[in-house]
């Protein structure tokens, strides 16, 4: 039995065992490895996907509950999204590993709220852990997207 | 003593292991005239860098990569690196790139380590001139490229952003001139441009070279390798430290769609799949697994800070059952009675085991066929790793293969002394055989209870204050567990100095004519290891705090406190370094909204760092608003990344002042996940400033010296604020 995922506007039919969590569909079925693995229970946010535009840890939902839904994750941003640019302008990542979730919590809060207010920035990023502690240049960046829109160089 | 000077030496492996370590390897081998850095090179291949060494690589389109020795693993000291290099290559820095080396001891050895690997805050400091005379050298070779080609005289040639110029308007890129180049011999002694003259080095433009690649998902670290025919392990681990296996039952694990072999390894039971959630099924569904605790420990982490605190008072029955023996260091005029009366404070400290936690869980990845094992993954100490591996394969350390990935944070997790993950890993590859890839994913849960915790600590101290309210004598004694005792990173001194850094070299112990310091390392099977800033993370805490509440003792301002000992001790950088956190944050002038201020000031690895927060108590959680960072880390090469480090630093120490602790119950980690092991999160980030000393001297670290500042700074605030000196940690226990 397979099920299909909309994945970042691409279909793909997947044979995995309906339990699966998407994280483990995504990185080792489809090898879309840009979202991450934490903690593996909803805590830590390195997992962030878009389902139906809303930010969702993906390594606690079973690919079962998600037919018919529209899952976008890092690699759907194409690099393109001002987010990231931002991201880059403010060299935020320290080690990285986690700003694919911190980057689609951010996109997801922008494009409800383009000019969001620190405890709007609290309140959609807390559920995002960095150990590094790049948090002050998160929260600049996210500040930072929309006023000064700009495609991220190509690598 | 230099911070710095004790790591690298504690770093050292002695010639004896290293002859250990190759032994065991090779078999019979003529050691005879052999130094420890020839043993651990042997079996390495003879690789050619090409014309421009081991660090410089120069594209065909001209473009510039600098191969970073020190692992990346958020510190940013490959960008640093690589500006370094294009500062005296005058290379055009828009198209500098990093690459990452792989384990090669000889061309990669960290200078003050005498081994390849990262740590200590070394990264700059250490390859400071060798990354010059890198890019100095490939400067050369373009110069004298241009000047046979233009029959002009060298002198006359000038390099800017990746371009050579010369007498007549003459002019080509690095592409255009790479052929003739790489054809030159590189000057022995390249001439190093003026540090006046420097047009990049100490500049905004110097930015990280992997923030896009970090912003976009792209494939960089060990979680993310994936093969054709790769197999994924995980593995089931005693439940307490020392516990072994006795027995289990795999049957039921064996049917788990997915999995394809269970075995037994040294660390517990290896369960192999196809892939991550079929292999934690399998081990899920592994039935009746005995474990032998006969050498586990049993205690909860309170019994055990009980002893220690039974050793700090000198119960010699507490010390002998936990092998504590007592070693001297700090100690100079006559300490006897001298701590008695009422002029005397007596502070005590207790510190919790800490889990680094880095946000990738502990994983490699590896190949082995017969004796031969390639490895991809983040390495922080390669040819520690080798070391290691080579008793496990029956291969000389050179001759195992590390491809160094980038890391998802460390913190110093992956400098591990027995390279306990990366081990665990080819024994199951071995196992596997076949040269068939193998990744080994711990989950979260396995990375938090796998030890290697920043040992627990108590630290007992006595003050005796002069009528002037200063300190004339000052007796120390710290109960604390030593990662370094037995194993082979131990140095010839009985003094394990990451126990006591921070006390050791402490400028007020300087300024105070009798002291007195003492450490007991206590054994447990409870593994440890160093943690982002060592030592200080419980040093700066004890002596700061400690010195705040003999300033509040004495009614004095605890900066006018700080100037005074520091001037007694000729501290003029912690002194210069006080004044500028001082000035930005506005000490002694009011606050509000209930808020007070602390300040705390440290040096690690040669850095001196000094922090102001303002800080209130809500609902018993310190709430840190705004935080004044000042450093003095010699040059800055990239200021911004400095102060990158600064706030992830500060915010690093900030979450585990706050609610880091690591507890034991009947031996059992009580702590498993992020939900059970508080983090800092966005809310609880206060707004960082960091300002930068100007400063023309040898550049120092900035990876780990802005971690342990911060716990103190809260502390001392907290006493400000009215509240009683805090006496262990975390703030927030639960």
């Amino acid at each position: 039995m397979t099920i299909q995922l909309d994945i970042n506007g691409k279909t793909y039919a997947v044979a995995s065992e309906p339990d699966t969590p998407l994280l483990w569909v995504l990185r080792d079925e489809l090898h879309l490895t840009g979202t991450k693995y934490g903690c593996g229970i909803a805590a830590c946010g390195a997992c962030t996907v878009h389902v139906n535009g809303a930010p969702t840890r993906a390594c606690q939902l079973p690919i079962s509950a998600l037919g018919g839904m529209k899952i976008t994750t890092i690699e759907g941003l194409l690099g393109r999204h001002p987010i990231q640019a931002a991201w880059v302008r403010h060299d935020v990542p320290q080690c990285g590993y986690c700003q694919s979730g911190q980057i689609m919590s951010a996109v997801a809060l922008v494009k409800d709220k383009p000019h969001p207010t620190d405890d709007d920035i609290d309140a959609a990023m807390a559920g995002n852990i960095c150990r590094c502690g790049a948090y002050p240049r998160i929260r600049a960046a996210i500040k930072d997207a929309l006023s000064a829109p700009a495609p991220v160089a190509a690598a | 003593m230099n911070a710095i000077l004790n790591d690298s030496l504690a770093l050292r492996p002695t010639r004896r292991t290293a002859i250990v370590a190759a032994t065991v390897a090779g078999g019979a081998l003529a050691v005879g005239a052999c130094s420890p850095m020839k043993l651990l090179q042997l079996g390495a291949p003879n690789i050619d860098f090409g014309a421009f060494g081991p660090f410089v690589r120069i594209a065909p389109d001209g473009s510039v990569s600098v191969v970073s020795k020190h692992i990346e693993f958020g510190q940013g000291s490959a960008s640093g690196l690589a500006a370094v290099v294009a500062e005296e290559m005058d290379a055009d820095w828009d198209r500098v790139k990093i690459e990452l080396a792989p384990g090669n001891t000889k061309a990669y050895a960290n200078t003050l380590m005498g081994v390849q690997g990262t740590g200590g805050s070394t990264a700059i400091n250490e390859a400071w001139d060798q990354m010059r005379q890198a890019g100095a050298a490939a400067r050369a070779m373009f110069v004298q490229a241009a000047a046979a080609e233009w029959k002009a005289p060298a002198d006359q040639i000038t390099v800017k952003d990746g371009v050579v110029s010369g007498p007549g308007g003459k002019s080509a890129n690095f592409a255009e001139l790479l052929p003739a180049a790489a054809k030159q011999t590189p000057p022995q002694k390249p001439v190093l441009k003026d540090p006046k003259n420097f047009t990049l080095i100490g500049t905004a433009r110097v930015n990280r070279r992997d923030s896009h690649a970090k912003s976009t998902g792209a494939p960089l670290f060990t979680q993310d390798v994936y093969e054709p025919g790769m197999l994924t392990a995980v593995v089931l681990h005693s439940p307490r430290f020392g516990g072994k296996l006795k027995s289990f039952d795999a049957a039921a694990a064996k049917k788990v769609p997915g999995v394809v072999d269970v075995f037994e390894i040294p660390t517990g039971v290896a369960v192999v799949a196809t892939g991550v959630y079929a292999a934690r099924k399998g081990r899920d569904a592994l039935a009746q697994v005995q474990w032998d605790d006969a050498k586990a420990e049993m205690r909860s982490s309170e019994q055990m800070l009980a002893a220690y605190k039974a050793i700090a008072g000198g119960e010699t029955k507490a010390a002998r059952e936990n092998k504590a023996d007592w070693v001297s260091y700090e100690t100079k005029g006559d300490a006897n009675g001298a701590f008695t009366g009422p002029d005397v404070l007596h502070a005590r400290y207790d510190f919790p085991y800490l889990a680094h936690a880095a946000m990738e869980p502990m994983n490699c990845t590896a190949r082995v066929q017969g004796n031969k094992a390639r490895l991809k993954f983040a390495s922080q100490i390669p040819t520690l790793d080798q070391m290691n591996l080579a008793t496990v394969v029956g291969n000389l350390p050179g001759a195992i293969e590390i491809e160094t990935l980038y890391a998802g944070g460390s913190f110093g997790r992956r400098g591990c002394i027995d390279s306990d993950y990366v081990v665990e890993c080819v024994r199951i590859a071995k196992h596997v055989g076949g040269n068939r890839p193998v990744k080994l994913v711990w989950t979260r849960e396995d990375d938090m209870t796998a030890g290697r915790y920043r040992p627990m600590a108590h630290h007992d101290v006595q003050v005796k204050v002069g009528p002037d309210g200063y300190p004339v004598a000052w007796r120390h004694r710290t109960v604390i567990q030593s990662f370094m005792k037995g194993t082979m990173m131990a140095g010839s001194s009985k003094l394990d100095a990451t126990a006591v850094e921070g006390v050791q070299g402490s400028p007020y112990l300087k300024a105070i004519p009798v002291t007195d310091c003492q450490v007991a390392t206590p054994v447990s099977p409870v593994t440890t290891l160093w943690w982002r800033s060592v030592g200080a993370t419980h040093t700066a805490m004890v002596m700061e705090h400690t010195i705040d509440q003999l300033a509040a003792r004495a009614k004095i301002d605890p900066v006018t406190y700080r100037r005074t000992l520091y001037a007694k001790a000729g501290a003029d950088r912690h002194l210069k370094v006080l004044n500028l956190a001082v000035e930005k944050s506005g000490w002694g002038t009011p606050l509000t909204d209930g808020y007070a201020r602390g300040v705390a000031v440290h040096e690690s690895f040669g850095t001196v760092v000094a922090n102001v927060v303002e800080v209130k108590l809500d609902n018993g959680t310190p709430k840190v608003r705004r935080a004044v960072c000042a450093i003095d880390c010699g040059v800055a090469v990239a200021p911004d990344q400095v102060a990158a480090q600064m706030e992830g630093g500060l915010n690093y120490g900030l979450s585990a002042g706050l609610f880091g602790q690591i507890t034991l119950k009947d031996g059992l980690v009580q702590q498993t996940n992020f939900d059970t092991y508080r983090v800092l999160r966005m809310n609880e980030s206060p707004a960082i400033e960091t300002y930068i000393l100007p400063s023309g001297a040898h550049p120092t670290g900035a990876g780990e010296p802005g971690t342990p500042v911060v716990i103190p700074a809260v502390a001392n605030a907290l006493l400000a604020g009215g509240y009683p000196a805090t006496t262990s940690l975390p703030f927030v226990k639960a």
